[in-house]
């Protein structure tokens, strides 16, 4: 129990998605100018790394592994390509089950569902998994907890965009320059994360 | 080269930069650059596949039911993926395990899918070819530039050549720790775009509201 709320509050504040792996960027600085937009956008991405994390990771030891299907077939370099189908399909029966079931939440993610297949902090977050050799339970907690830390980086960002167009910035800073220095001083900020253990 | 060609070549490097100007395909920017090595890879890496996936996506756009089309894309882009990442594991090891996840994650690189929606989707194959190589290259000059400033002020030196001596070693640069660190690599970004957008000032963004020009040097000494 211990090592896994080390690894949930290791994903959330010391390896954060968005501000030390730099995953889901392009969304990430597009969609930070509103809060609440940001916290739309927050919850799908926990909700769909919560959901294909652990998906690829029954997907990797049970299909893809060596000796899973057939004995003495490998089959991981097809990883890529079924990881991306999977995030590509889950996020599609999200959006069918969410607009049957809870046709509030669906309206309320918006755009925004689909646009999650292409956000490279999923694939990263699936990739992360396969590089670090996470157990089922393990990549279910991680899958949680990063999508958390990713959603925690894009509402706290949005903040600061929000009071920032008020000011007064250089023309040429204007925008895409200011954010991008916001950011780098946030990714300082949650570097003094780095030295908490568990 | 005809000039229609050479326009499409040329204007992703800086009029149309994918990285400074449509802010596509920035994760993997900030990430490898803290060398130029892996810097270099990464960017042959992104601009093959970006070239070979217009190309091919071109090829076949007129029998793809535009219902499906993105995850033919997909399918596309994750097998050219596939064979980049398979090449640098059997010819560059070592700097392909630097690089990890990131060669994974050029297929969801918006660079890569942005020009295969935006313009592979409409063009011809050479068209859409050497589409993708301008914006791979595009990528590529951003790429190398801030590597060149991280590993240079981060490790005083360039592709593991010594240049600026270390203090360590005995030599007299004490090297800058941050520039290795994540925040940097956003710093650097930021310092570019606002030096492209100077010099190019049509790149600028409107404001969303104007400052007051009475509420403007309100500390400065006023001169009547």
């Amino acid at each position: 129990m211990e090592d896994l709320i080390s690894l949930a509050v290791k994903a959330i504040f010391v390896e954060n998605l968005a501000l030390s792996f730099f995953l889901g960027m392009c969304t990430f600085l597009a969609l930070s100018k509103k809060i609440e937009t940001a916290i739309g956008l927050g919850i799908a991405v926990v909700v769909v790394q919560a959901i294909t994390v652990p998906v690829n990771n029954l997907i990797l030891n049970y299909l893809l592994k060596e000796n899973a299907i057939l004995e003495g077939v490998d089959l991981t370099f097809l990883g890529l390509i079924c990881y991306i189908g999977v995030i590509a399909a889950m996020v599609q029966i999200l959006e069918m089950v969410l607009d049957k079931y809870l046709p509030s939440l669906y309206n309320a993610l918006g755009v925004f569902l689909p646009l999650i297949t292409v956000n490279c902090a999923i694939l990263g977050g699936s990739l992360f998994m396969v590089e670090r050799d996470y157990t089922f339970v393990e990549s279910t907690v991680y899958g949680i907890s990063s999508g958390v830390g990713w959603a925690l980086a894009i509402v706290a960002l949005a903040g600061v965009r929000e009071k920032l167009k008020y000011s007064d910035i250089p023309e040429g800073l204007q925008g895409l320059g200011i954010t991008f220095i916001t950011v780098g001083l946030m990714s300082l900020g949650f570097m003094a994360f780095s030295g908490i253990q568990l | 080269m005809n000039p229609e060609t050479k326009k499409t070549l040329i204007d992703p490097l800086i009029n149309q930069n994918p990285i400074t100007l449509q802010i596509l395909g920035i994760c993997s920017a900030l990430a490898v650059t803290t060398s130029v090595k892996t810097a270099l890879l990464m960017s042959v890496a992104l601009t093959v596949v970006t070239a070979c996936s217009g190309a091919s996506i071109s090829a076949v756009r007129n029998h793809i039911p535009g219902s499906i089309r993105i995850i033919v894309q997909m399918t596309i882009i994750a097998s050219l993926v596939i064979v980049v990442d398979q090449l640098l594991k059997a010819f560059a090891y070592d700097t392909s395990k630097q690089l990890s996840v990131f060669v994974g994650l050029i297929i969801t690189n918006c660079i890569v899918m942005g020009r295969a929606e935006a313009f592979a989707m409409k063009n011809g194959v050479k068209a859409s070819f050497i589409d993708g190589l301008g914006n791979g290259l595009g990528y590529s000059l951003i790429l190398i530039i801030i590597a060149i400033f991280r590993e240079l002020f981060g490790a005083g030196s360039l592709l593991g050549y010594e240049i600026l001596p270390l203090t360590t070693d005995g030599g007299w640069y004490q090297s800058n720790g941050m520039m290795l660190l994540p925040p940097s690599a956003f710093f650097i970004i930021g310092i570019a775009i606002w030096i492209i957008r100077t010099w190019k000032p049509e790149q600028n963004e409107a404001p969303d509201f104007k400052i007051h020009e009475s509420h403007l040097h309100t500390s400065a000494p006023e001169n009547h």
